[in-house]
């Protein structure tokens, strides 16, 4: 399925999509006074050219990256709604390790990754092992899950790990032996090669190789998958495992990239989860869409604020657009999860 | 020991019946589209335009009744475009859920910012909140007293609608026609109910229930709009029907457990524990409610 006919099938709908959310934001805009053309000229302008790019691409790199990580579990069927706190605690991991372990400054980088890859890969494998084991439903223990999450960070870094001479709930600064390369100069850190390089590795999963062809299979229609034989349940795990991990490593990048300390809610409130959760949706959790998307999605946020700055438009008016453009393609989208009763199936 | 009773106190019983209205208004939203055969997932964003609504209209009308009717509107409002992509346009329910829980907001907070000029909280020196209502005869018992009386008026609606529900459900040609659609909805349309328009009904009642939710939170417990303020209560909601089976009374039960863990949490802040701690008991406590309904269903499976 390479021909031109297939590929403009694959980005028909969402092209449509955010045709339509566009559409729908202007009249809001016009609803509230503003003019939309000269809105949308700002947006553009702040967030594709210059420094305004340069924010973009910094933005894009945590999207993308957790776009996908919720793809890798949409595409095998798992509506893993955890992204937030994987997220989290992930970039709590990276920030510990960075600041208490007794490794020599090479080695920090590593540690973290795979400090931060294992804490958020268990605890979404907890979401799976739970809907396998005891049938309790994945999408709604995920996102519950995120609360807790968010809450223990938000304490340690109030209480016992707190810069308290920074007089803000944050830790304290990580060396700079630990900072990615890049990360000192500007907004260009390895961050988002790395995430470049997980794009193209997980589009190679997908479509290379036997494991990738049994979460598409498992995907598409879970019940048939286990009577061709795949065990669903260890697949599944693995699959959540994975998407945790990979959340978790995004927030590593953030914490050794872009901000070398733990600040609380600086990983929450630029809801980089949600919006890759939305990417990964617009993108029909394929690899490459969600490389496209997150940095669209980015753009948009970007240009936000940049449409703010120059006229007087509320830069919330991104997440409008991007919440509409999800509505419009849930329209005549294949339902990405099993049903929700099948948890008693898989045992 | 003594600590723990003295949690157990007239404060903690006042608050619970507070606590609880927001879940309960909500839940029975969803358990009425989960009876049409609808998984509703937004309850959370349906209660975020509700608290905005209301708040906007309290500041518009001068009158908190304006401001619960407003509220009730725009639920209603938000919950239509769902019915749109959900019944007539066929959108997936839960992706559609998750846009329109994203919508809301991203949309209030527009809205904060393009017509009151404010980001993050609205709190005009002028708003009207609810007044507690005391019940004549009630508001002195011990015990019962602090726990019954003294509350909004949205408080006792949320039990009314309970007995209001169960006789929808159960005692009304319309109630048999959602059950119907829920169980069997191609049995249904042959037999002459109209589906969409069943879908439809429950999914803007779904809407008005959760702005009365949204109203108890911004005009009720306290009196002010801050973003995203309905917090995960919606998702509680969404455990509670689960949790109560999709029936009032169920419903009602499970909300009064979420709600009274909801009012220990916030009770647990005076012994000095750290508020993220207190802050998490309700959300622990709804995953705990996650295994019970589990757990009820395997054995209701015999396996």
């Amino acid at each position: 399925m390479t021909g031109p006919r297939a590929w403009w099938n694959l980005i028909r709908e969402p092209l449509l999509s955010v045709l339509g959310a566009f559409v729908v934001g202007a009249l809001l805009m016009a609803a509230s006074g503003h003019n939309p053309i000269s809105a949308y000229m700002a947006m553009i302008q702040s967030s594709l050219v210059g420094s305004g790019l340069t924010s973009t691409l910094g933005r894009a790199t945590p999207i993308i990256g957790l776009g996908l990580a919720a793809a890798i579990a949409f595409r095998s069927g798992f509506f893993n709604l955890g992204g937030e706190g994987q997220f989290v605690l992930g970039g709590l991991a990276a920030a510990l390790v960075c600041l208490h372990a007794p490794l020599p400054g090479s080695l920090l980088i590593p540690t973290s990754f795979v400090a931060a890859a294992l804490v958020s890969g268990l605890w979404a494998w907890l979401g799976a092992d739970w809907e396998f084991r005891f049938g309790v439903p994945l999408l709604i223990s995920t996102l519950l899950m995120n609360y807790p999450a968010r809450l223990l960070a938000s304490y340690l870094v109030s209480k016992p790990l707190r810069d308290v001479a920074s007089g803000l709930p944050q830790s304290h600064a990580i060396p700079e032996s630990a900072y990615l390369p890049g990360a000192i100069s500007g907004r260009f850190h390895l961050g988002l090669v790395l995430v470049v390089i997980a794009v193209m590795a997980v589009s190679w999963l997908f479509l290379r190789t036997v494991v990738g062809y049994r979460m598409r299979m498992t995907g598409l229609n879970a019940r048939f998958a286990r009577y061709g034989g795949i065990d669903v349940g260890r697949l599944g795990r693995g699959v959540m495992f994975a998407s945790g991990a990979l959340a978790g490593s995004i927030g590593a990048i953030q914490i050794l990239g872009v901000h070398f300390r733990f600040i609380d809610g600086a990983l929450t409130k630029p809801f980089y989860a949600w919006t890759g959760l939305m990417v990964a949706l617009l993108a029909r959790s394929r690899p490459v869409g969600v490389l496209v998307g997150g940095f669209f999605f980015a753009a948009v946020q970007t240009g936000g604020f940049g449409m703010e700055r120059a006229v007087e438009v509320p830069r919330e008016l991104s997440q409008v657009l991007q919440a509409l453009i999800i509505l419009f393609v849930a329209v005549g989208a294949q339902r990405p999860v099993r049903d929700l009763e099948e948890g008693e199936a898989h045992v | 020991m003594s600590e723990l009773f003295s949690l157990l106190d007239v404060t903690l019983l006042n608050s619970t019946l507070r606590f609880v209205a927001p879940i309960l208004l909500a839940a029975l939203g969803g358990m009425l589209c989960q009876r049409a055969g609808i998984f509703n997932i937004a309850l959370e964003g349906l209660m975020l335009v509700g608290a905005f609504g209301a708040v906007v209209g309290s500041h518009l009308t001068g009158n908190a009744l304006g401001g619960v009717a407003t509220a009730m509107l725009a639920g209603a409002l938000m919950a239509l475009v769902m019915a749109v992509f959900v019944v007539s346009l066929k959108g997936d329910a839960i992706v559609v859920s998750i846009a329109i829980n994203l919508l809301a907001v991203g949309l209030t907070a527009y809205l904060l910012t393009a017509l009151f000029g404010v980001k993050g909280a609205f709190r005009p020196t002028d708003l009207q909140g609810l007044n507690a209502i005391s019940v004549p005869g009630l508001a002195h018992l011990p015990l019962l007293g602090p726990l019954l009386s003294g509350h909004s008026i949205l408080v006792y609606l949320s039990w009314v609608f309970v007995f209001a529900s169960y006789f929808l459900l159960y005692r009304h040609v319309w109630g048999l026609r959602i059950r119907g659609v829920g169980e069997h909805s191609a049995a249904a349309q042959t037999l002459g109910v109209n589906v969409a328009a069943i879908q439809y009904g429950v999914l803007i009642l779904s809407g008005v229930l959760c702005g009365l939710a949204g109203a108890q939170l911004s005009l009720g417990n306290v009196t002010l709009f801050v973003e995203n303020m309905s917090a995960g209560r919606g998702w509680i909601a969404v455990v509670a029907v689960m949790l109560g089976q999709a029936n009032p009374f169920g419903v009602a039960a499970t909300s009064l457990l979420f709600g009274f863990t909801d009012s220990l949490g916030f009770r647990l802040q005076g012994l000095n524990l750290p508020s993220q701690l207190t802050e998490a008991v309700p959300y622990l406590a709804t995953l705990a409610g996650l295994f019970l309904v589990a757990m009820r269903r395997r054995r209701a499976l015999g396996t």
